[in-house]
């Protein structure tokens, strides 16, 4: 379980006048839960990812992690990054293999892992290969597979698929829900994309900038397992105009 | 269909490569020929401008004594020992500068005063402080060596992508695991231009520091024929200097090609690492 209370995060511009990136977040993320965060660039968005991944200092509230609390990177999450990030002079397998040498996990055990994911990801047969060999779609399917590799607890994906075009995006979200119902991992994903995050959700949670913070979080009460078709129901498209109605005309990406 | 469109366009390119290479030697041979013809033609003295036919005449009769094997081996050996030195030297204080950020801003200012006073007036001092031997010759090519290789070790590890980094620290990566992981590899394209500049500048180092004061080497050979007016044999040890420029460079190369597999093959400053 994640629980996030209060956190804040605030820059200093170089006049020294405070900008709220993030403001007030509160979060509860129970086990295994699908939860999305849609908003607008600027809305802290990435900033509350990186908080949580460790890599970026709150300025104050607390990130409680299984109860203890999260005051830099921890082994028991994974992170998929909106590039995929891949090492370009280690082979695919090698570039899953990245979190396994840090933590200085077992070998052996967790290189039979790390086939599997590969296969779990359908890149079966593509160890050896390197990542300029791979389309954007395939190395950012690498991405998620190194993100799990560590067997952590929960995945955090910051936008993982925004740069990918709109059928390769389908086809990952569907992909991530199979491997999402597989593996019980509890994931938290980042996007600007309104269908994405209603059809990935169990719940959304919908972000407005200046300051950052929270607006409305919305159980999203669709049948599992889900597969595209759901887009063209009723229920979906409510949904989707009730997150849209925050954002008013603006749209998203604006 | 596929193979269709690819293969003459493949077919044409390898054509079109020899051809280049062709017309390269031929331009080779014309101005050969053209520097023997305007020698021969105005009468001009040998001492001045030999003609290419003596420049090779010398070369084939020095490749046939013993003696220009010794300077030839001398040389060679000032130029790997100093560049070895240099470089290694180079690559330890660049990446410890660019390991630790605060370095930079301490040690780097010196580095650069260093390389602005020019070896070439430090020689005769460095003569007198290594002695007349192969010493004095390694140390001045280490000295010219090593700024090249420290310049591009630290602008190599400071390419390093914050995103990459990042993504490291993520899985909970340490310092030693940031450097060993992705700074050492961004920054090898960048030291492999850099060792290929020393390399080149190596050979100028040994020859410097022979002009300067030596007892053997292709520098002091050179020297001598200078002083007998032997333009020919001049001509030939510069184009035996040469040769050997050219053979380091093309080691270099191929280790970089070998080394950074994952980069593109043209270009020393490829970088993929975004």
């Amino acid at each position: 379980m994640i629980s996030i209370t209060n956190l804040n995060k605030t820059y200093a511009t170089l006049e020294g006048e405070p900008i709220y990136a993030l403001s007030d977040v509160n979060l509860e993320i129970a086990q295994g839960e699908f939860v999305t965060v849609v908003g607008p660039s600027g809305c802290g968005k990435t900033t509350l990812l990186k908080m949580l991944a460790g890599i970026l200092e709150k300025s104050s509230g607390s990130i409680l992690v299984n109860g203890s609390p999260i005051d830099g990177p921890s082994r028991k999450l994974g992170v998929v990054f909106q590039e995929p990030l891949l090492l370009p002079w280690r082979n695919i397998f090698q570039n899953v293999m990245v979190p396994v040498e840090i933590q200085g996990l077992d070998r052996d055990k967790f290189s039979s892992a790390a086939k599997q994911l590969l296969k779990l990801v359908g890149l079966d047969g593509f160890g050896q290969k390197y990542p300029k060999e791979l389309s954007g779609g395939m190395q950012q399917r690498v991405g998620i597979a190194r993100a799990l590799v560590h067997d952590p607890d929960f995945l955090l994906m910051d936008e993982p698929f925004g740069a990918l075009d709109a059928m390769t995006r389908e086809q990952m979200n569907l992909e991530l829900l199979d491997i999402w119902a597989e593996k019980k991992k509890t994931i938290l994903l980042i996007t600007h994309s309104i269908a994405e995050a209603v059809f990935l959700a169990d719940r959304i949670v919908v972000m407005s900038p200046r300051p950052g913070r929270i607006t409305e979080i919305i159980d999203v009460d669709l049948p599992r397992p889900r597969d595209i078709d759901i887009i063209n129901s009723d229920r979906f498209g409510e949904y989707v105009k009730r997150v849209r109605g925050h954002f008013g005309a603006r749209g998203v990406d604006s | 269909m596929t193979q269709d469109v690819r293969k003459p366009g493949r077919k044409s390119r390898k054509i079109g490569y020899s051809h280049e290479t062709g017309l390269s030697i031929l331009l080779f041979a014309v101005l050969i020929i053209a520097w023997e013809a305007i020698v021969r033609g105005f009468g001009i003295p040998s001492l001045i401008i030999p003609t290419p036919s003596a420049v090779a005449a010398s070369l084939v009769k020095n490749l046939g004594t013993q003696s220009f094997y010794y300077h030839i081996g001398v040389t060679l050996w000032e130029i790997l020992a100093g560049f070895v030195v240099g470089a290694l030297i180079g690559l330890v204080i660049g990446v410890t500068i660019g390991q630790w950020k605060l370095l930079e801003k301490i040690v780097y200012p010196y580095v650069v005063a260093l390389q602005t006073v020019p070896k070439v007036a430090i020689a005769p001092m460095i003569i007198i402080w290594f002695g007349y031997g192969l010493m004095s010759k390694v140390v001045i090519t280490a000295l010219i060596v090593f700024f090249p290789v420290v310049v591009n070790c630290i602008a190599g590890m400071n390419a390093a992508s914050r995103q990459q980094i990042e993504m490291l620290q993520s899985f909970t990566a340490t310092r030693w695991q940031i450097f060993r992981m992705v700074k050492l590899q961004t920054a090898l394209p960048y030291i492999f231009a850099g060792l290929d500049i020393g390399v080149v500048l190596a050979v100028i180092g040994a020859i410097v520091g022979e002009f300067i004061g030596s007892q053997a080497g292709l520098g002091n050979l050179l020297l001598q024929k200078n002083f007998s007016m032997d333009t020919a044999g001049s001509f030939a040890i510069i184009f035996v200097l040469s040769a050997i420029g050219i053979i380091l460079h093309r080691i270099i190369h191929v280790l970089r090609n070998i080394t950074i597999f994952w980069a593109e093959r043209e270009g020393v400053l490829a970088n993929e690492a975004t």
